[in-house]
């Protein structure tokens, strides 16, 4: 518990973090928003007018602290340079739908993923083994974006099996999920293969071997707990991927979601839209990752354990370099 | 005894002809490993010939990649045009190739950049842990706290277009990633008995890291490296894609794509050939990686 609530105050200073880094990119981005919100032939009483109006008069400094005061106070993530509806609003209005998005893709890469490089690992060497690791090859080597095109090409303008723009029915969201999900699936094949090659050749499982233990029991309570900790890591990752991707593939689909706002705002040079994209998405990815890390102290003992003893390996004396002479 | 001990290890220090024959067959059995493995050296080929092809492109085509034609505009493949022409009556496979040459560029540098950083600061953390890892994971959870695509595409989208700016925006995600897989094979390789060992004998903490713990770390380091190439070329092709990373009429695969969107009804070869060589690429890069880890670590390969 204490655990988790260390985790929990971890996170504060992390998107404040992200929140300056972000801040500082846009600060510096070259454009000058004041003459793009006035647009062409404006004074030079116009223009400080507009700048102050903007808050953009101010220094570094002031615009940080009162960008981060009006975040944390008002959940105000600012004006859009173009758009009169605050951008918080709109980014509420689609959320739901990025969400929606990125769960089913995560849950379709665990679902599909986990199992297809257990089967992988434990029959290593053989056709199956061959055959799925060159799936997952084909498949990590397709960029979700040039797989969307490919389908729709395919499913949706020389098949019609598929509708490829918005998600008004179920039907819809086949090909936008399955397209964000599909390299997350490869590396989630890869990973697991990868770990359970290397968890079966530890000693521990040779001991359950030889204590007569069935090969089914020894995979799933020997072999599966100890690969989960980094597979674990890569649900976060496929998480981030899907986020990220959401931008290019929300685009492709029209699909009215973050991704698409931010992408219109990356080609307007509305920074403030683009800004507040990345904080919402490195927020969700935020508490992916507090998750994931309060899962891990579940799957790995160890972890927990580490976090509690910490002070007290601090105090143990160092060993000093002379000591063990005396020993020896 | 102790003196007997000190005595060898000052004699150790300077390297020996039998130190070196060690590592010498440590790398032809690396080597030995990895011709046995024949998708590695596909993935291998695959890369070599990638690098040919974009080095020696003046050679190998005789068109050039600006040369605008409006009568050739939007041609299929032919014997004069292997890939066709783009919008511009351009030579689409001369553009592949120099296209390469920009991707490939790009993605060498973001990689070298992100490994030495993430080396750097993942070693020393995993290493001394405490407050010093406390201090670097921080920071690098909060640079995790942001997908590395899309801190790629805002620091593109404030810095601009551009081969350097997005090699830049490409390593930032990277170090992360790579500093998180140093640390955490060094914090598994500080458990083991040879770093108590190395500790008890006195050798400094720089010496334990770069003669006991980095060589360990090397085989990921290296692998992950490979992918990463992949990666990057895959994310320069993302960006380019929207509009941000390299811009036209510079040749780039992703670039060329978005373009050949317009046309994707009617024209296929501007969205398939660039595709089929993003797709090979990363192909490659992720075989030869998977070859390179799987010869690096005989573990795996008993």
């Amino acid at each position: 518990m204490l655990y988790i609530i260390k985790r929990l105050i971890m996170v504060i200073p992390i998107m404040i973090g992200v929140v300056i880094i972000v801040f500082t990119l846009t600060y510096f981005a070259p454009g000058d928003p004041v003459s793009v919100a006035l647009g062409e032939g404006y004074t030079q009483e116009e223009y400080d007018a507009q700048a102050e109006f903007m808050g953009l008069d101010k220094t570094y400094i002031e615009q940080l602290a009162s960008y981060l005061v009006h975040l944390i106070t008002k959940l105000d993530l600012g004006k859009s340079y173009f758009s009169n509806i605050p951008i918080e609003s709109e980014l509420m209005s689609r959320f739901p739908v990025s969400a929606m998005l990125g769960l089913f893709g995560i849950v379709l890469t665990v679902l599909i993923g986990i199992p297809l490089g257990i089967f992988s690992a434990i029959k290593q060497y053989t056709v199956l083994d061959y055959g799925l690791t060159a799936l997952a090859l084909v498949m990590a080597a397709i960029p979700g974006f040039v797989l969307a095109i490919l389908c729709i090409v395919l499913f949706g303008v020389r098949l019609r099996w598929l509708p490829i723009m918005g998600l008004e029915t179920p039907r819809h969201w086949i090909l936008p999920i399955a397209t964000s999900a599909f390299p997350g699936i490869a590396a989630m094949m890869r990973m697991t293969r990868t770990t359970m090659l290397e968890v079966i050749r530890q000693d521990y499982i040779t001991t359950a071997r030889s204590k007569g233990l069935k090969e089914n029991a020894i995979i799933v309570k020997h072999a599966l707990k100890n690969c989960l900790i980094p597979l674990v890591t890569i649900i976060g990752g496929s998480m981030a991927m899907v986020l990220a991707g959401s931008i290019i593939s929300e685009n492709i689909f029209s699909i009215r979601g973050i991704g698409t706002y931010m992408y219109g705002g990356i080609s307007s040079r509305d920074y403030p839209v683009v800004m507040a994209g990345v904080l919402v998405m490195a927020f969700v990815v935020c508490v992916v990752n507090l998750l994931v890390d309060i899962l891990y102290a579940f799957v790995d003992p160890r972890i927990k354990t580490i976090y509690g003893i910490r002070k007290n390996k601090r105090k143990k004396p160092a060993v000093m370099p002379g000591a063990e002479s005396e020993v020896v | 005894m102790l003196r007997h001990l000190v005595k060898e290890k000052k004699e150790s220090n300077p390297r020996t002809p039998e130190d070196m024959s060690v590592k010498k067959a440590l790398w032809q059995d690396v080597l030995a490993r990895f011709l046995k493995n024949k998708s590695g050296i596909v993935g291998f080929s695959i890369v070599v010939i990638m690098i040919l092809l974009i080095i020696f492109a003046p050679v190998i085509t005789r068109f050039d990649y600006d040369a605008q034609s409006f009568p050739d505009r939007l041609l299929y493949p032919s014997a004069l045009h292997p890939f066709g022409t783009d919008n511009f009556g351009r030579d689409l496979f001369t553009r592949m190739l120099y296209g390469g040459r920009i991707s490939f560029m790009i993605a060498f540098i973001a990689t070298l950049i992100s490994a030495a950083i993430g080396t750097v600061f993942g070693s020393v953390a995993g290493y001394f842990g405490g407050v010093i890892d406390m201090i670097i994971s921080r920071f690098l959870d909060i640079l995790m706290a942001i997908p590395s695509l899309l801190l790629a595409i805002a620091i593109s989208a404030a810095l601009g277009s551009g081969p350097i700016n997005t090699a830049l925006a490409l390593s930032i995600g990277g170090i992360a990633i790579s500093a998180r897989i140093i640390r955490a094979t060094v914090m598994a390789i500080k458990t083991n008995e040879y770093i108590e060992a190395a500790k008890a004998t006195g050798s400094r903490n720089l010496r334990i890291i770069r003669k006991h713990i980095l060589p360990n770390t090397f085989a990921p380091l290296l692998v992950n490296a490979t992918m990463s190439i992949g990666g990057s070329i895959m994310g320069i092709a993302g960006l380019s894609f929207i509009g941000l990373g390299v811009k036209p009429p510079t040749p780039e695969w992703g670039s060329i794509l978005n373009v050949g969107r317009e046309f994707i009804r009617d024209f296929w070869p501007m969205t398939v050939f660039p595709a089929l060589f993003i797709m090979l690429t990363i192909f490659g890069f992720n075989l030869f990686g998977d070859a390179l880890r799987d010869a690096l670590d005989p573990r795996l390969k008993d």
